[in-house]
């Protein structure tokens, strides 16, 4: 890559390895998000809807684990799944799974609390209807979920931010490795330590571009859709 | 017409139900028996809410114990409430009373026949694919009427079903109370509206302070009050 390819040049020519970065970047966040979201929010619906003893405990700690240090994430997972931890013999690690994991620790916790509040500000809502209706557990948080598909888009959209933009984690367990683990974000990290400029800034213009249109997508489907269900 | 259900008759006895120490039902015996609606009236807090809570089975006395037709710890599947301000799914007006179809546990073949003969019964098959939360307060009402009986109850208990409406949604409302009331459901309001209790009660029961102070035969209550709480309310002065 020579020094006067512009950016954005390199953004227009398509050029495949480019392409491919997009693409593992999206599959890895898109992935995790995923993941985080079949085990968020039925678990930020189960804290909302229960009483037990140290509930507040929990969501704070919930709360605050939205905050988890991306490095810190990755060494952990980097620990786990390392051949000598527990998980070693999967043999996941500087693979994109390795990825994928390290995510979905990282964004669960986001969607979860996140959830946990949308359900249950509805749930407050909703309780005496709900109760009047005799819906038994599971019958209530299906109706919760359903009510509350628009604003839970947005706990994911704030998953899908955290994990489109961080590189920690994923540097840590995925290692960068040249069309194989290397995302737009280690790309970035390492094209700027590097020098390539030009290809760092493309792959940042990409990325913030990827993030915008994710959102703006979401954000026309949810209007629609409240148009529709009110 | 229906027969006659195990739900009733819903007899409270000697029910007392305090919370965070504050007495708000105290010592209630009462028969709610079928045929014409019972009305409770009263004062903004006197428990009038509540009673209804106990009736439907969502609140538990604190002593003193209540049956439906004889039995303790009846499940509501044939009793139905429309709350003060009840809350809309959000869905549209059909989907909301698909939604208590389903709850009701009523098959799924039967849904859209039941749907639409609802929301025709409260006049509001024009908009049934309106989202609910944008109806009016009137249309709201309604439907949270049709919600209520798609549960096809023997009793529905109705918490100041127009309290926040005006004339003519009231008179919507009150409409539909007395066709529900001729096809043997049995009607029990709550209301702080006397010309609402003249034009809709069979027989009255009065609250205050959580107590029964008077109750009747509407026409007889109206006319020759036996207490002086209710000689007061009737004559419109203020209950405290």
């Amino acid at each position: 890559m020579t020094q006067d390819v512009t950016a954005l040049q390199l953004v227009l020519s398509g050029d495949p390895a480019l392409f491919a970065i997009v693409r593992l970047s999206l599959y890895v966040s898109l992935s995790a998000v995923a993941l985080a979201a079949l085990i968020g929010i039925p678990l930020g619906a189960w804290i909302a809807l229960t009483k037990f003893p140290g509930r507040q405990g929990v969501i704070v700690l919930l709360n605050a684990l939205m905050g988890l240090p991306p490095v810190v994430v990755g060494l952990a997972v980097y620990l786990m799944l390392s051949r000598s931890g527990p998980l070693g013999a999967f043999g996941l690690l500087f693979t994109p799974g390795a990825m994928i994991v390290a995510q979905t620790v990282l964004v669960t916790p986001i969607i979860a609390a996140l959830a946990r509040q949308t359900i249950e500000d509805l749930w407050i809502e909703y309780r005496d209807e709900l109760s009047a209706m005799n819906l038994g557990p599971l019958g209530r948080v299906a109706a919760l979920i359903w009510d509350a598909r628009f604003s839970l888009v947005t706990a994911l959209l704030a998953g899908f931010g955290r994990a489109a933009a961080e590189v920690g984690a994923i540097i840590i367990v995925g290692g960068n490795i040249e069309g194989f683990t290397r995302t737009m974000t280690t790309a970035i990290a390492l094209e700027t330590s590097k020098g390539d400029l030009p290809l760092a800034v493309g792959l940042g213009l990409v990325l913030i571009a990827i993030v915008i249109a994710v959102n703006a997508l979401a954000w026309t489907a949810r209007r629609a859709g409240e148009r529709l269900a009110g | 017409m229906r027969a006659p259900s195990s739900e009733l008759p819903i007899e409270f006895d000697h029910v007392t139900l305090t919370a965070g120490g504050v007495t708000i039902l105290d010592q209630i015996t009462l028969t709610l028996a079928p045929g014409a609606p019972t009305v409770l009236i009263g004062p903004n807090g006197s428990g009038k809410s509540t009673l209804l809570r106990v009736a439907m089975g969502l609140l538990s006395p604190s002593r003193g114990r209540i049956t439906w037709g004889g039995l303790e710890d009846v499940p509501p599947l044939k009793r139905a409430i429309v709350f003060q301000r009840p809350a809309m799914l959000r869905r549209s007006a059909a989907a909301n009373i698909r939604f208590a179809l389903r709850a009701a546990g009523i098959p799924r073949a039967e849904h859209a026949r039941r749907t639409g003969e609802l929301l025709e019964l409260v006049g509001l098959a024009h908009v049934a694919d309106r989202a609910a939360r944008r109806l009016s307060g009137g249309e709201q009402q309604r439907l949270a009427l049709a919600r209520a009986l798609a549960r096809d109850p023997a009793v529905l208990f109705l918490d100041e079903p127009t309290a926040s409406l005006d004339p003519v949604a009231t008179k919507g409302v009150e409409d539909i109370i007395r066709a529900v009331s001729e096809r043997n459901i049995k009607v029990v309001m709550a209301t702080h509206d006397l010309g609402e209790a003249r034009r809709l009660a069979g027989d009255v029961v009065m609250l205050h302070r959580g107590r029964i102070v008077e109750r009747g035969v509407a026409v007889s209550f109206f006319d020759a009050p036996q207490t002086g709480e209710a000689r007061a309310f009737l004559a419109g002065e203020l209950l405290i």
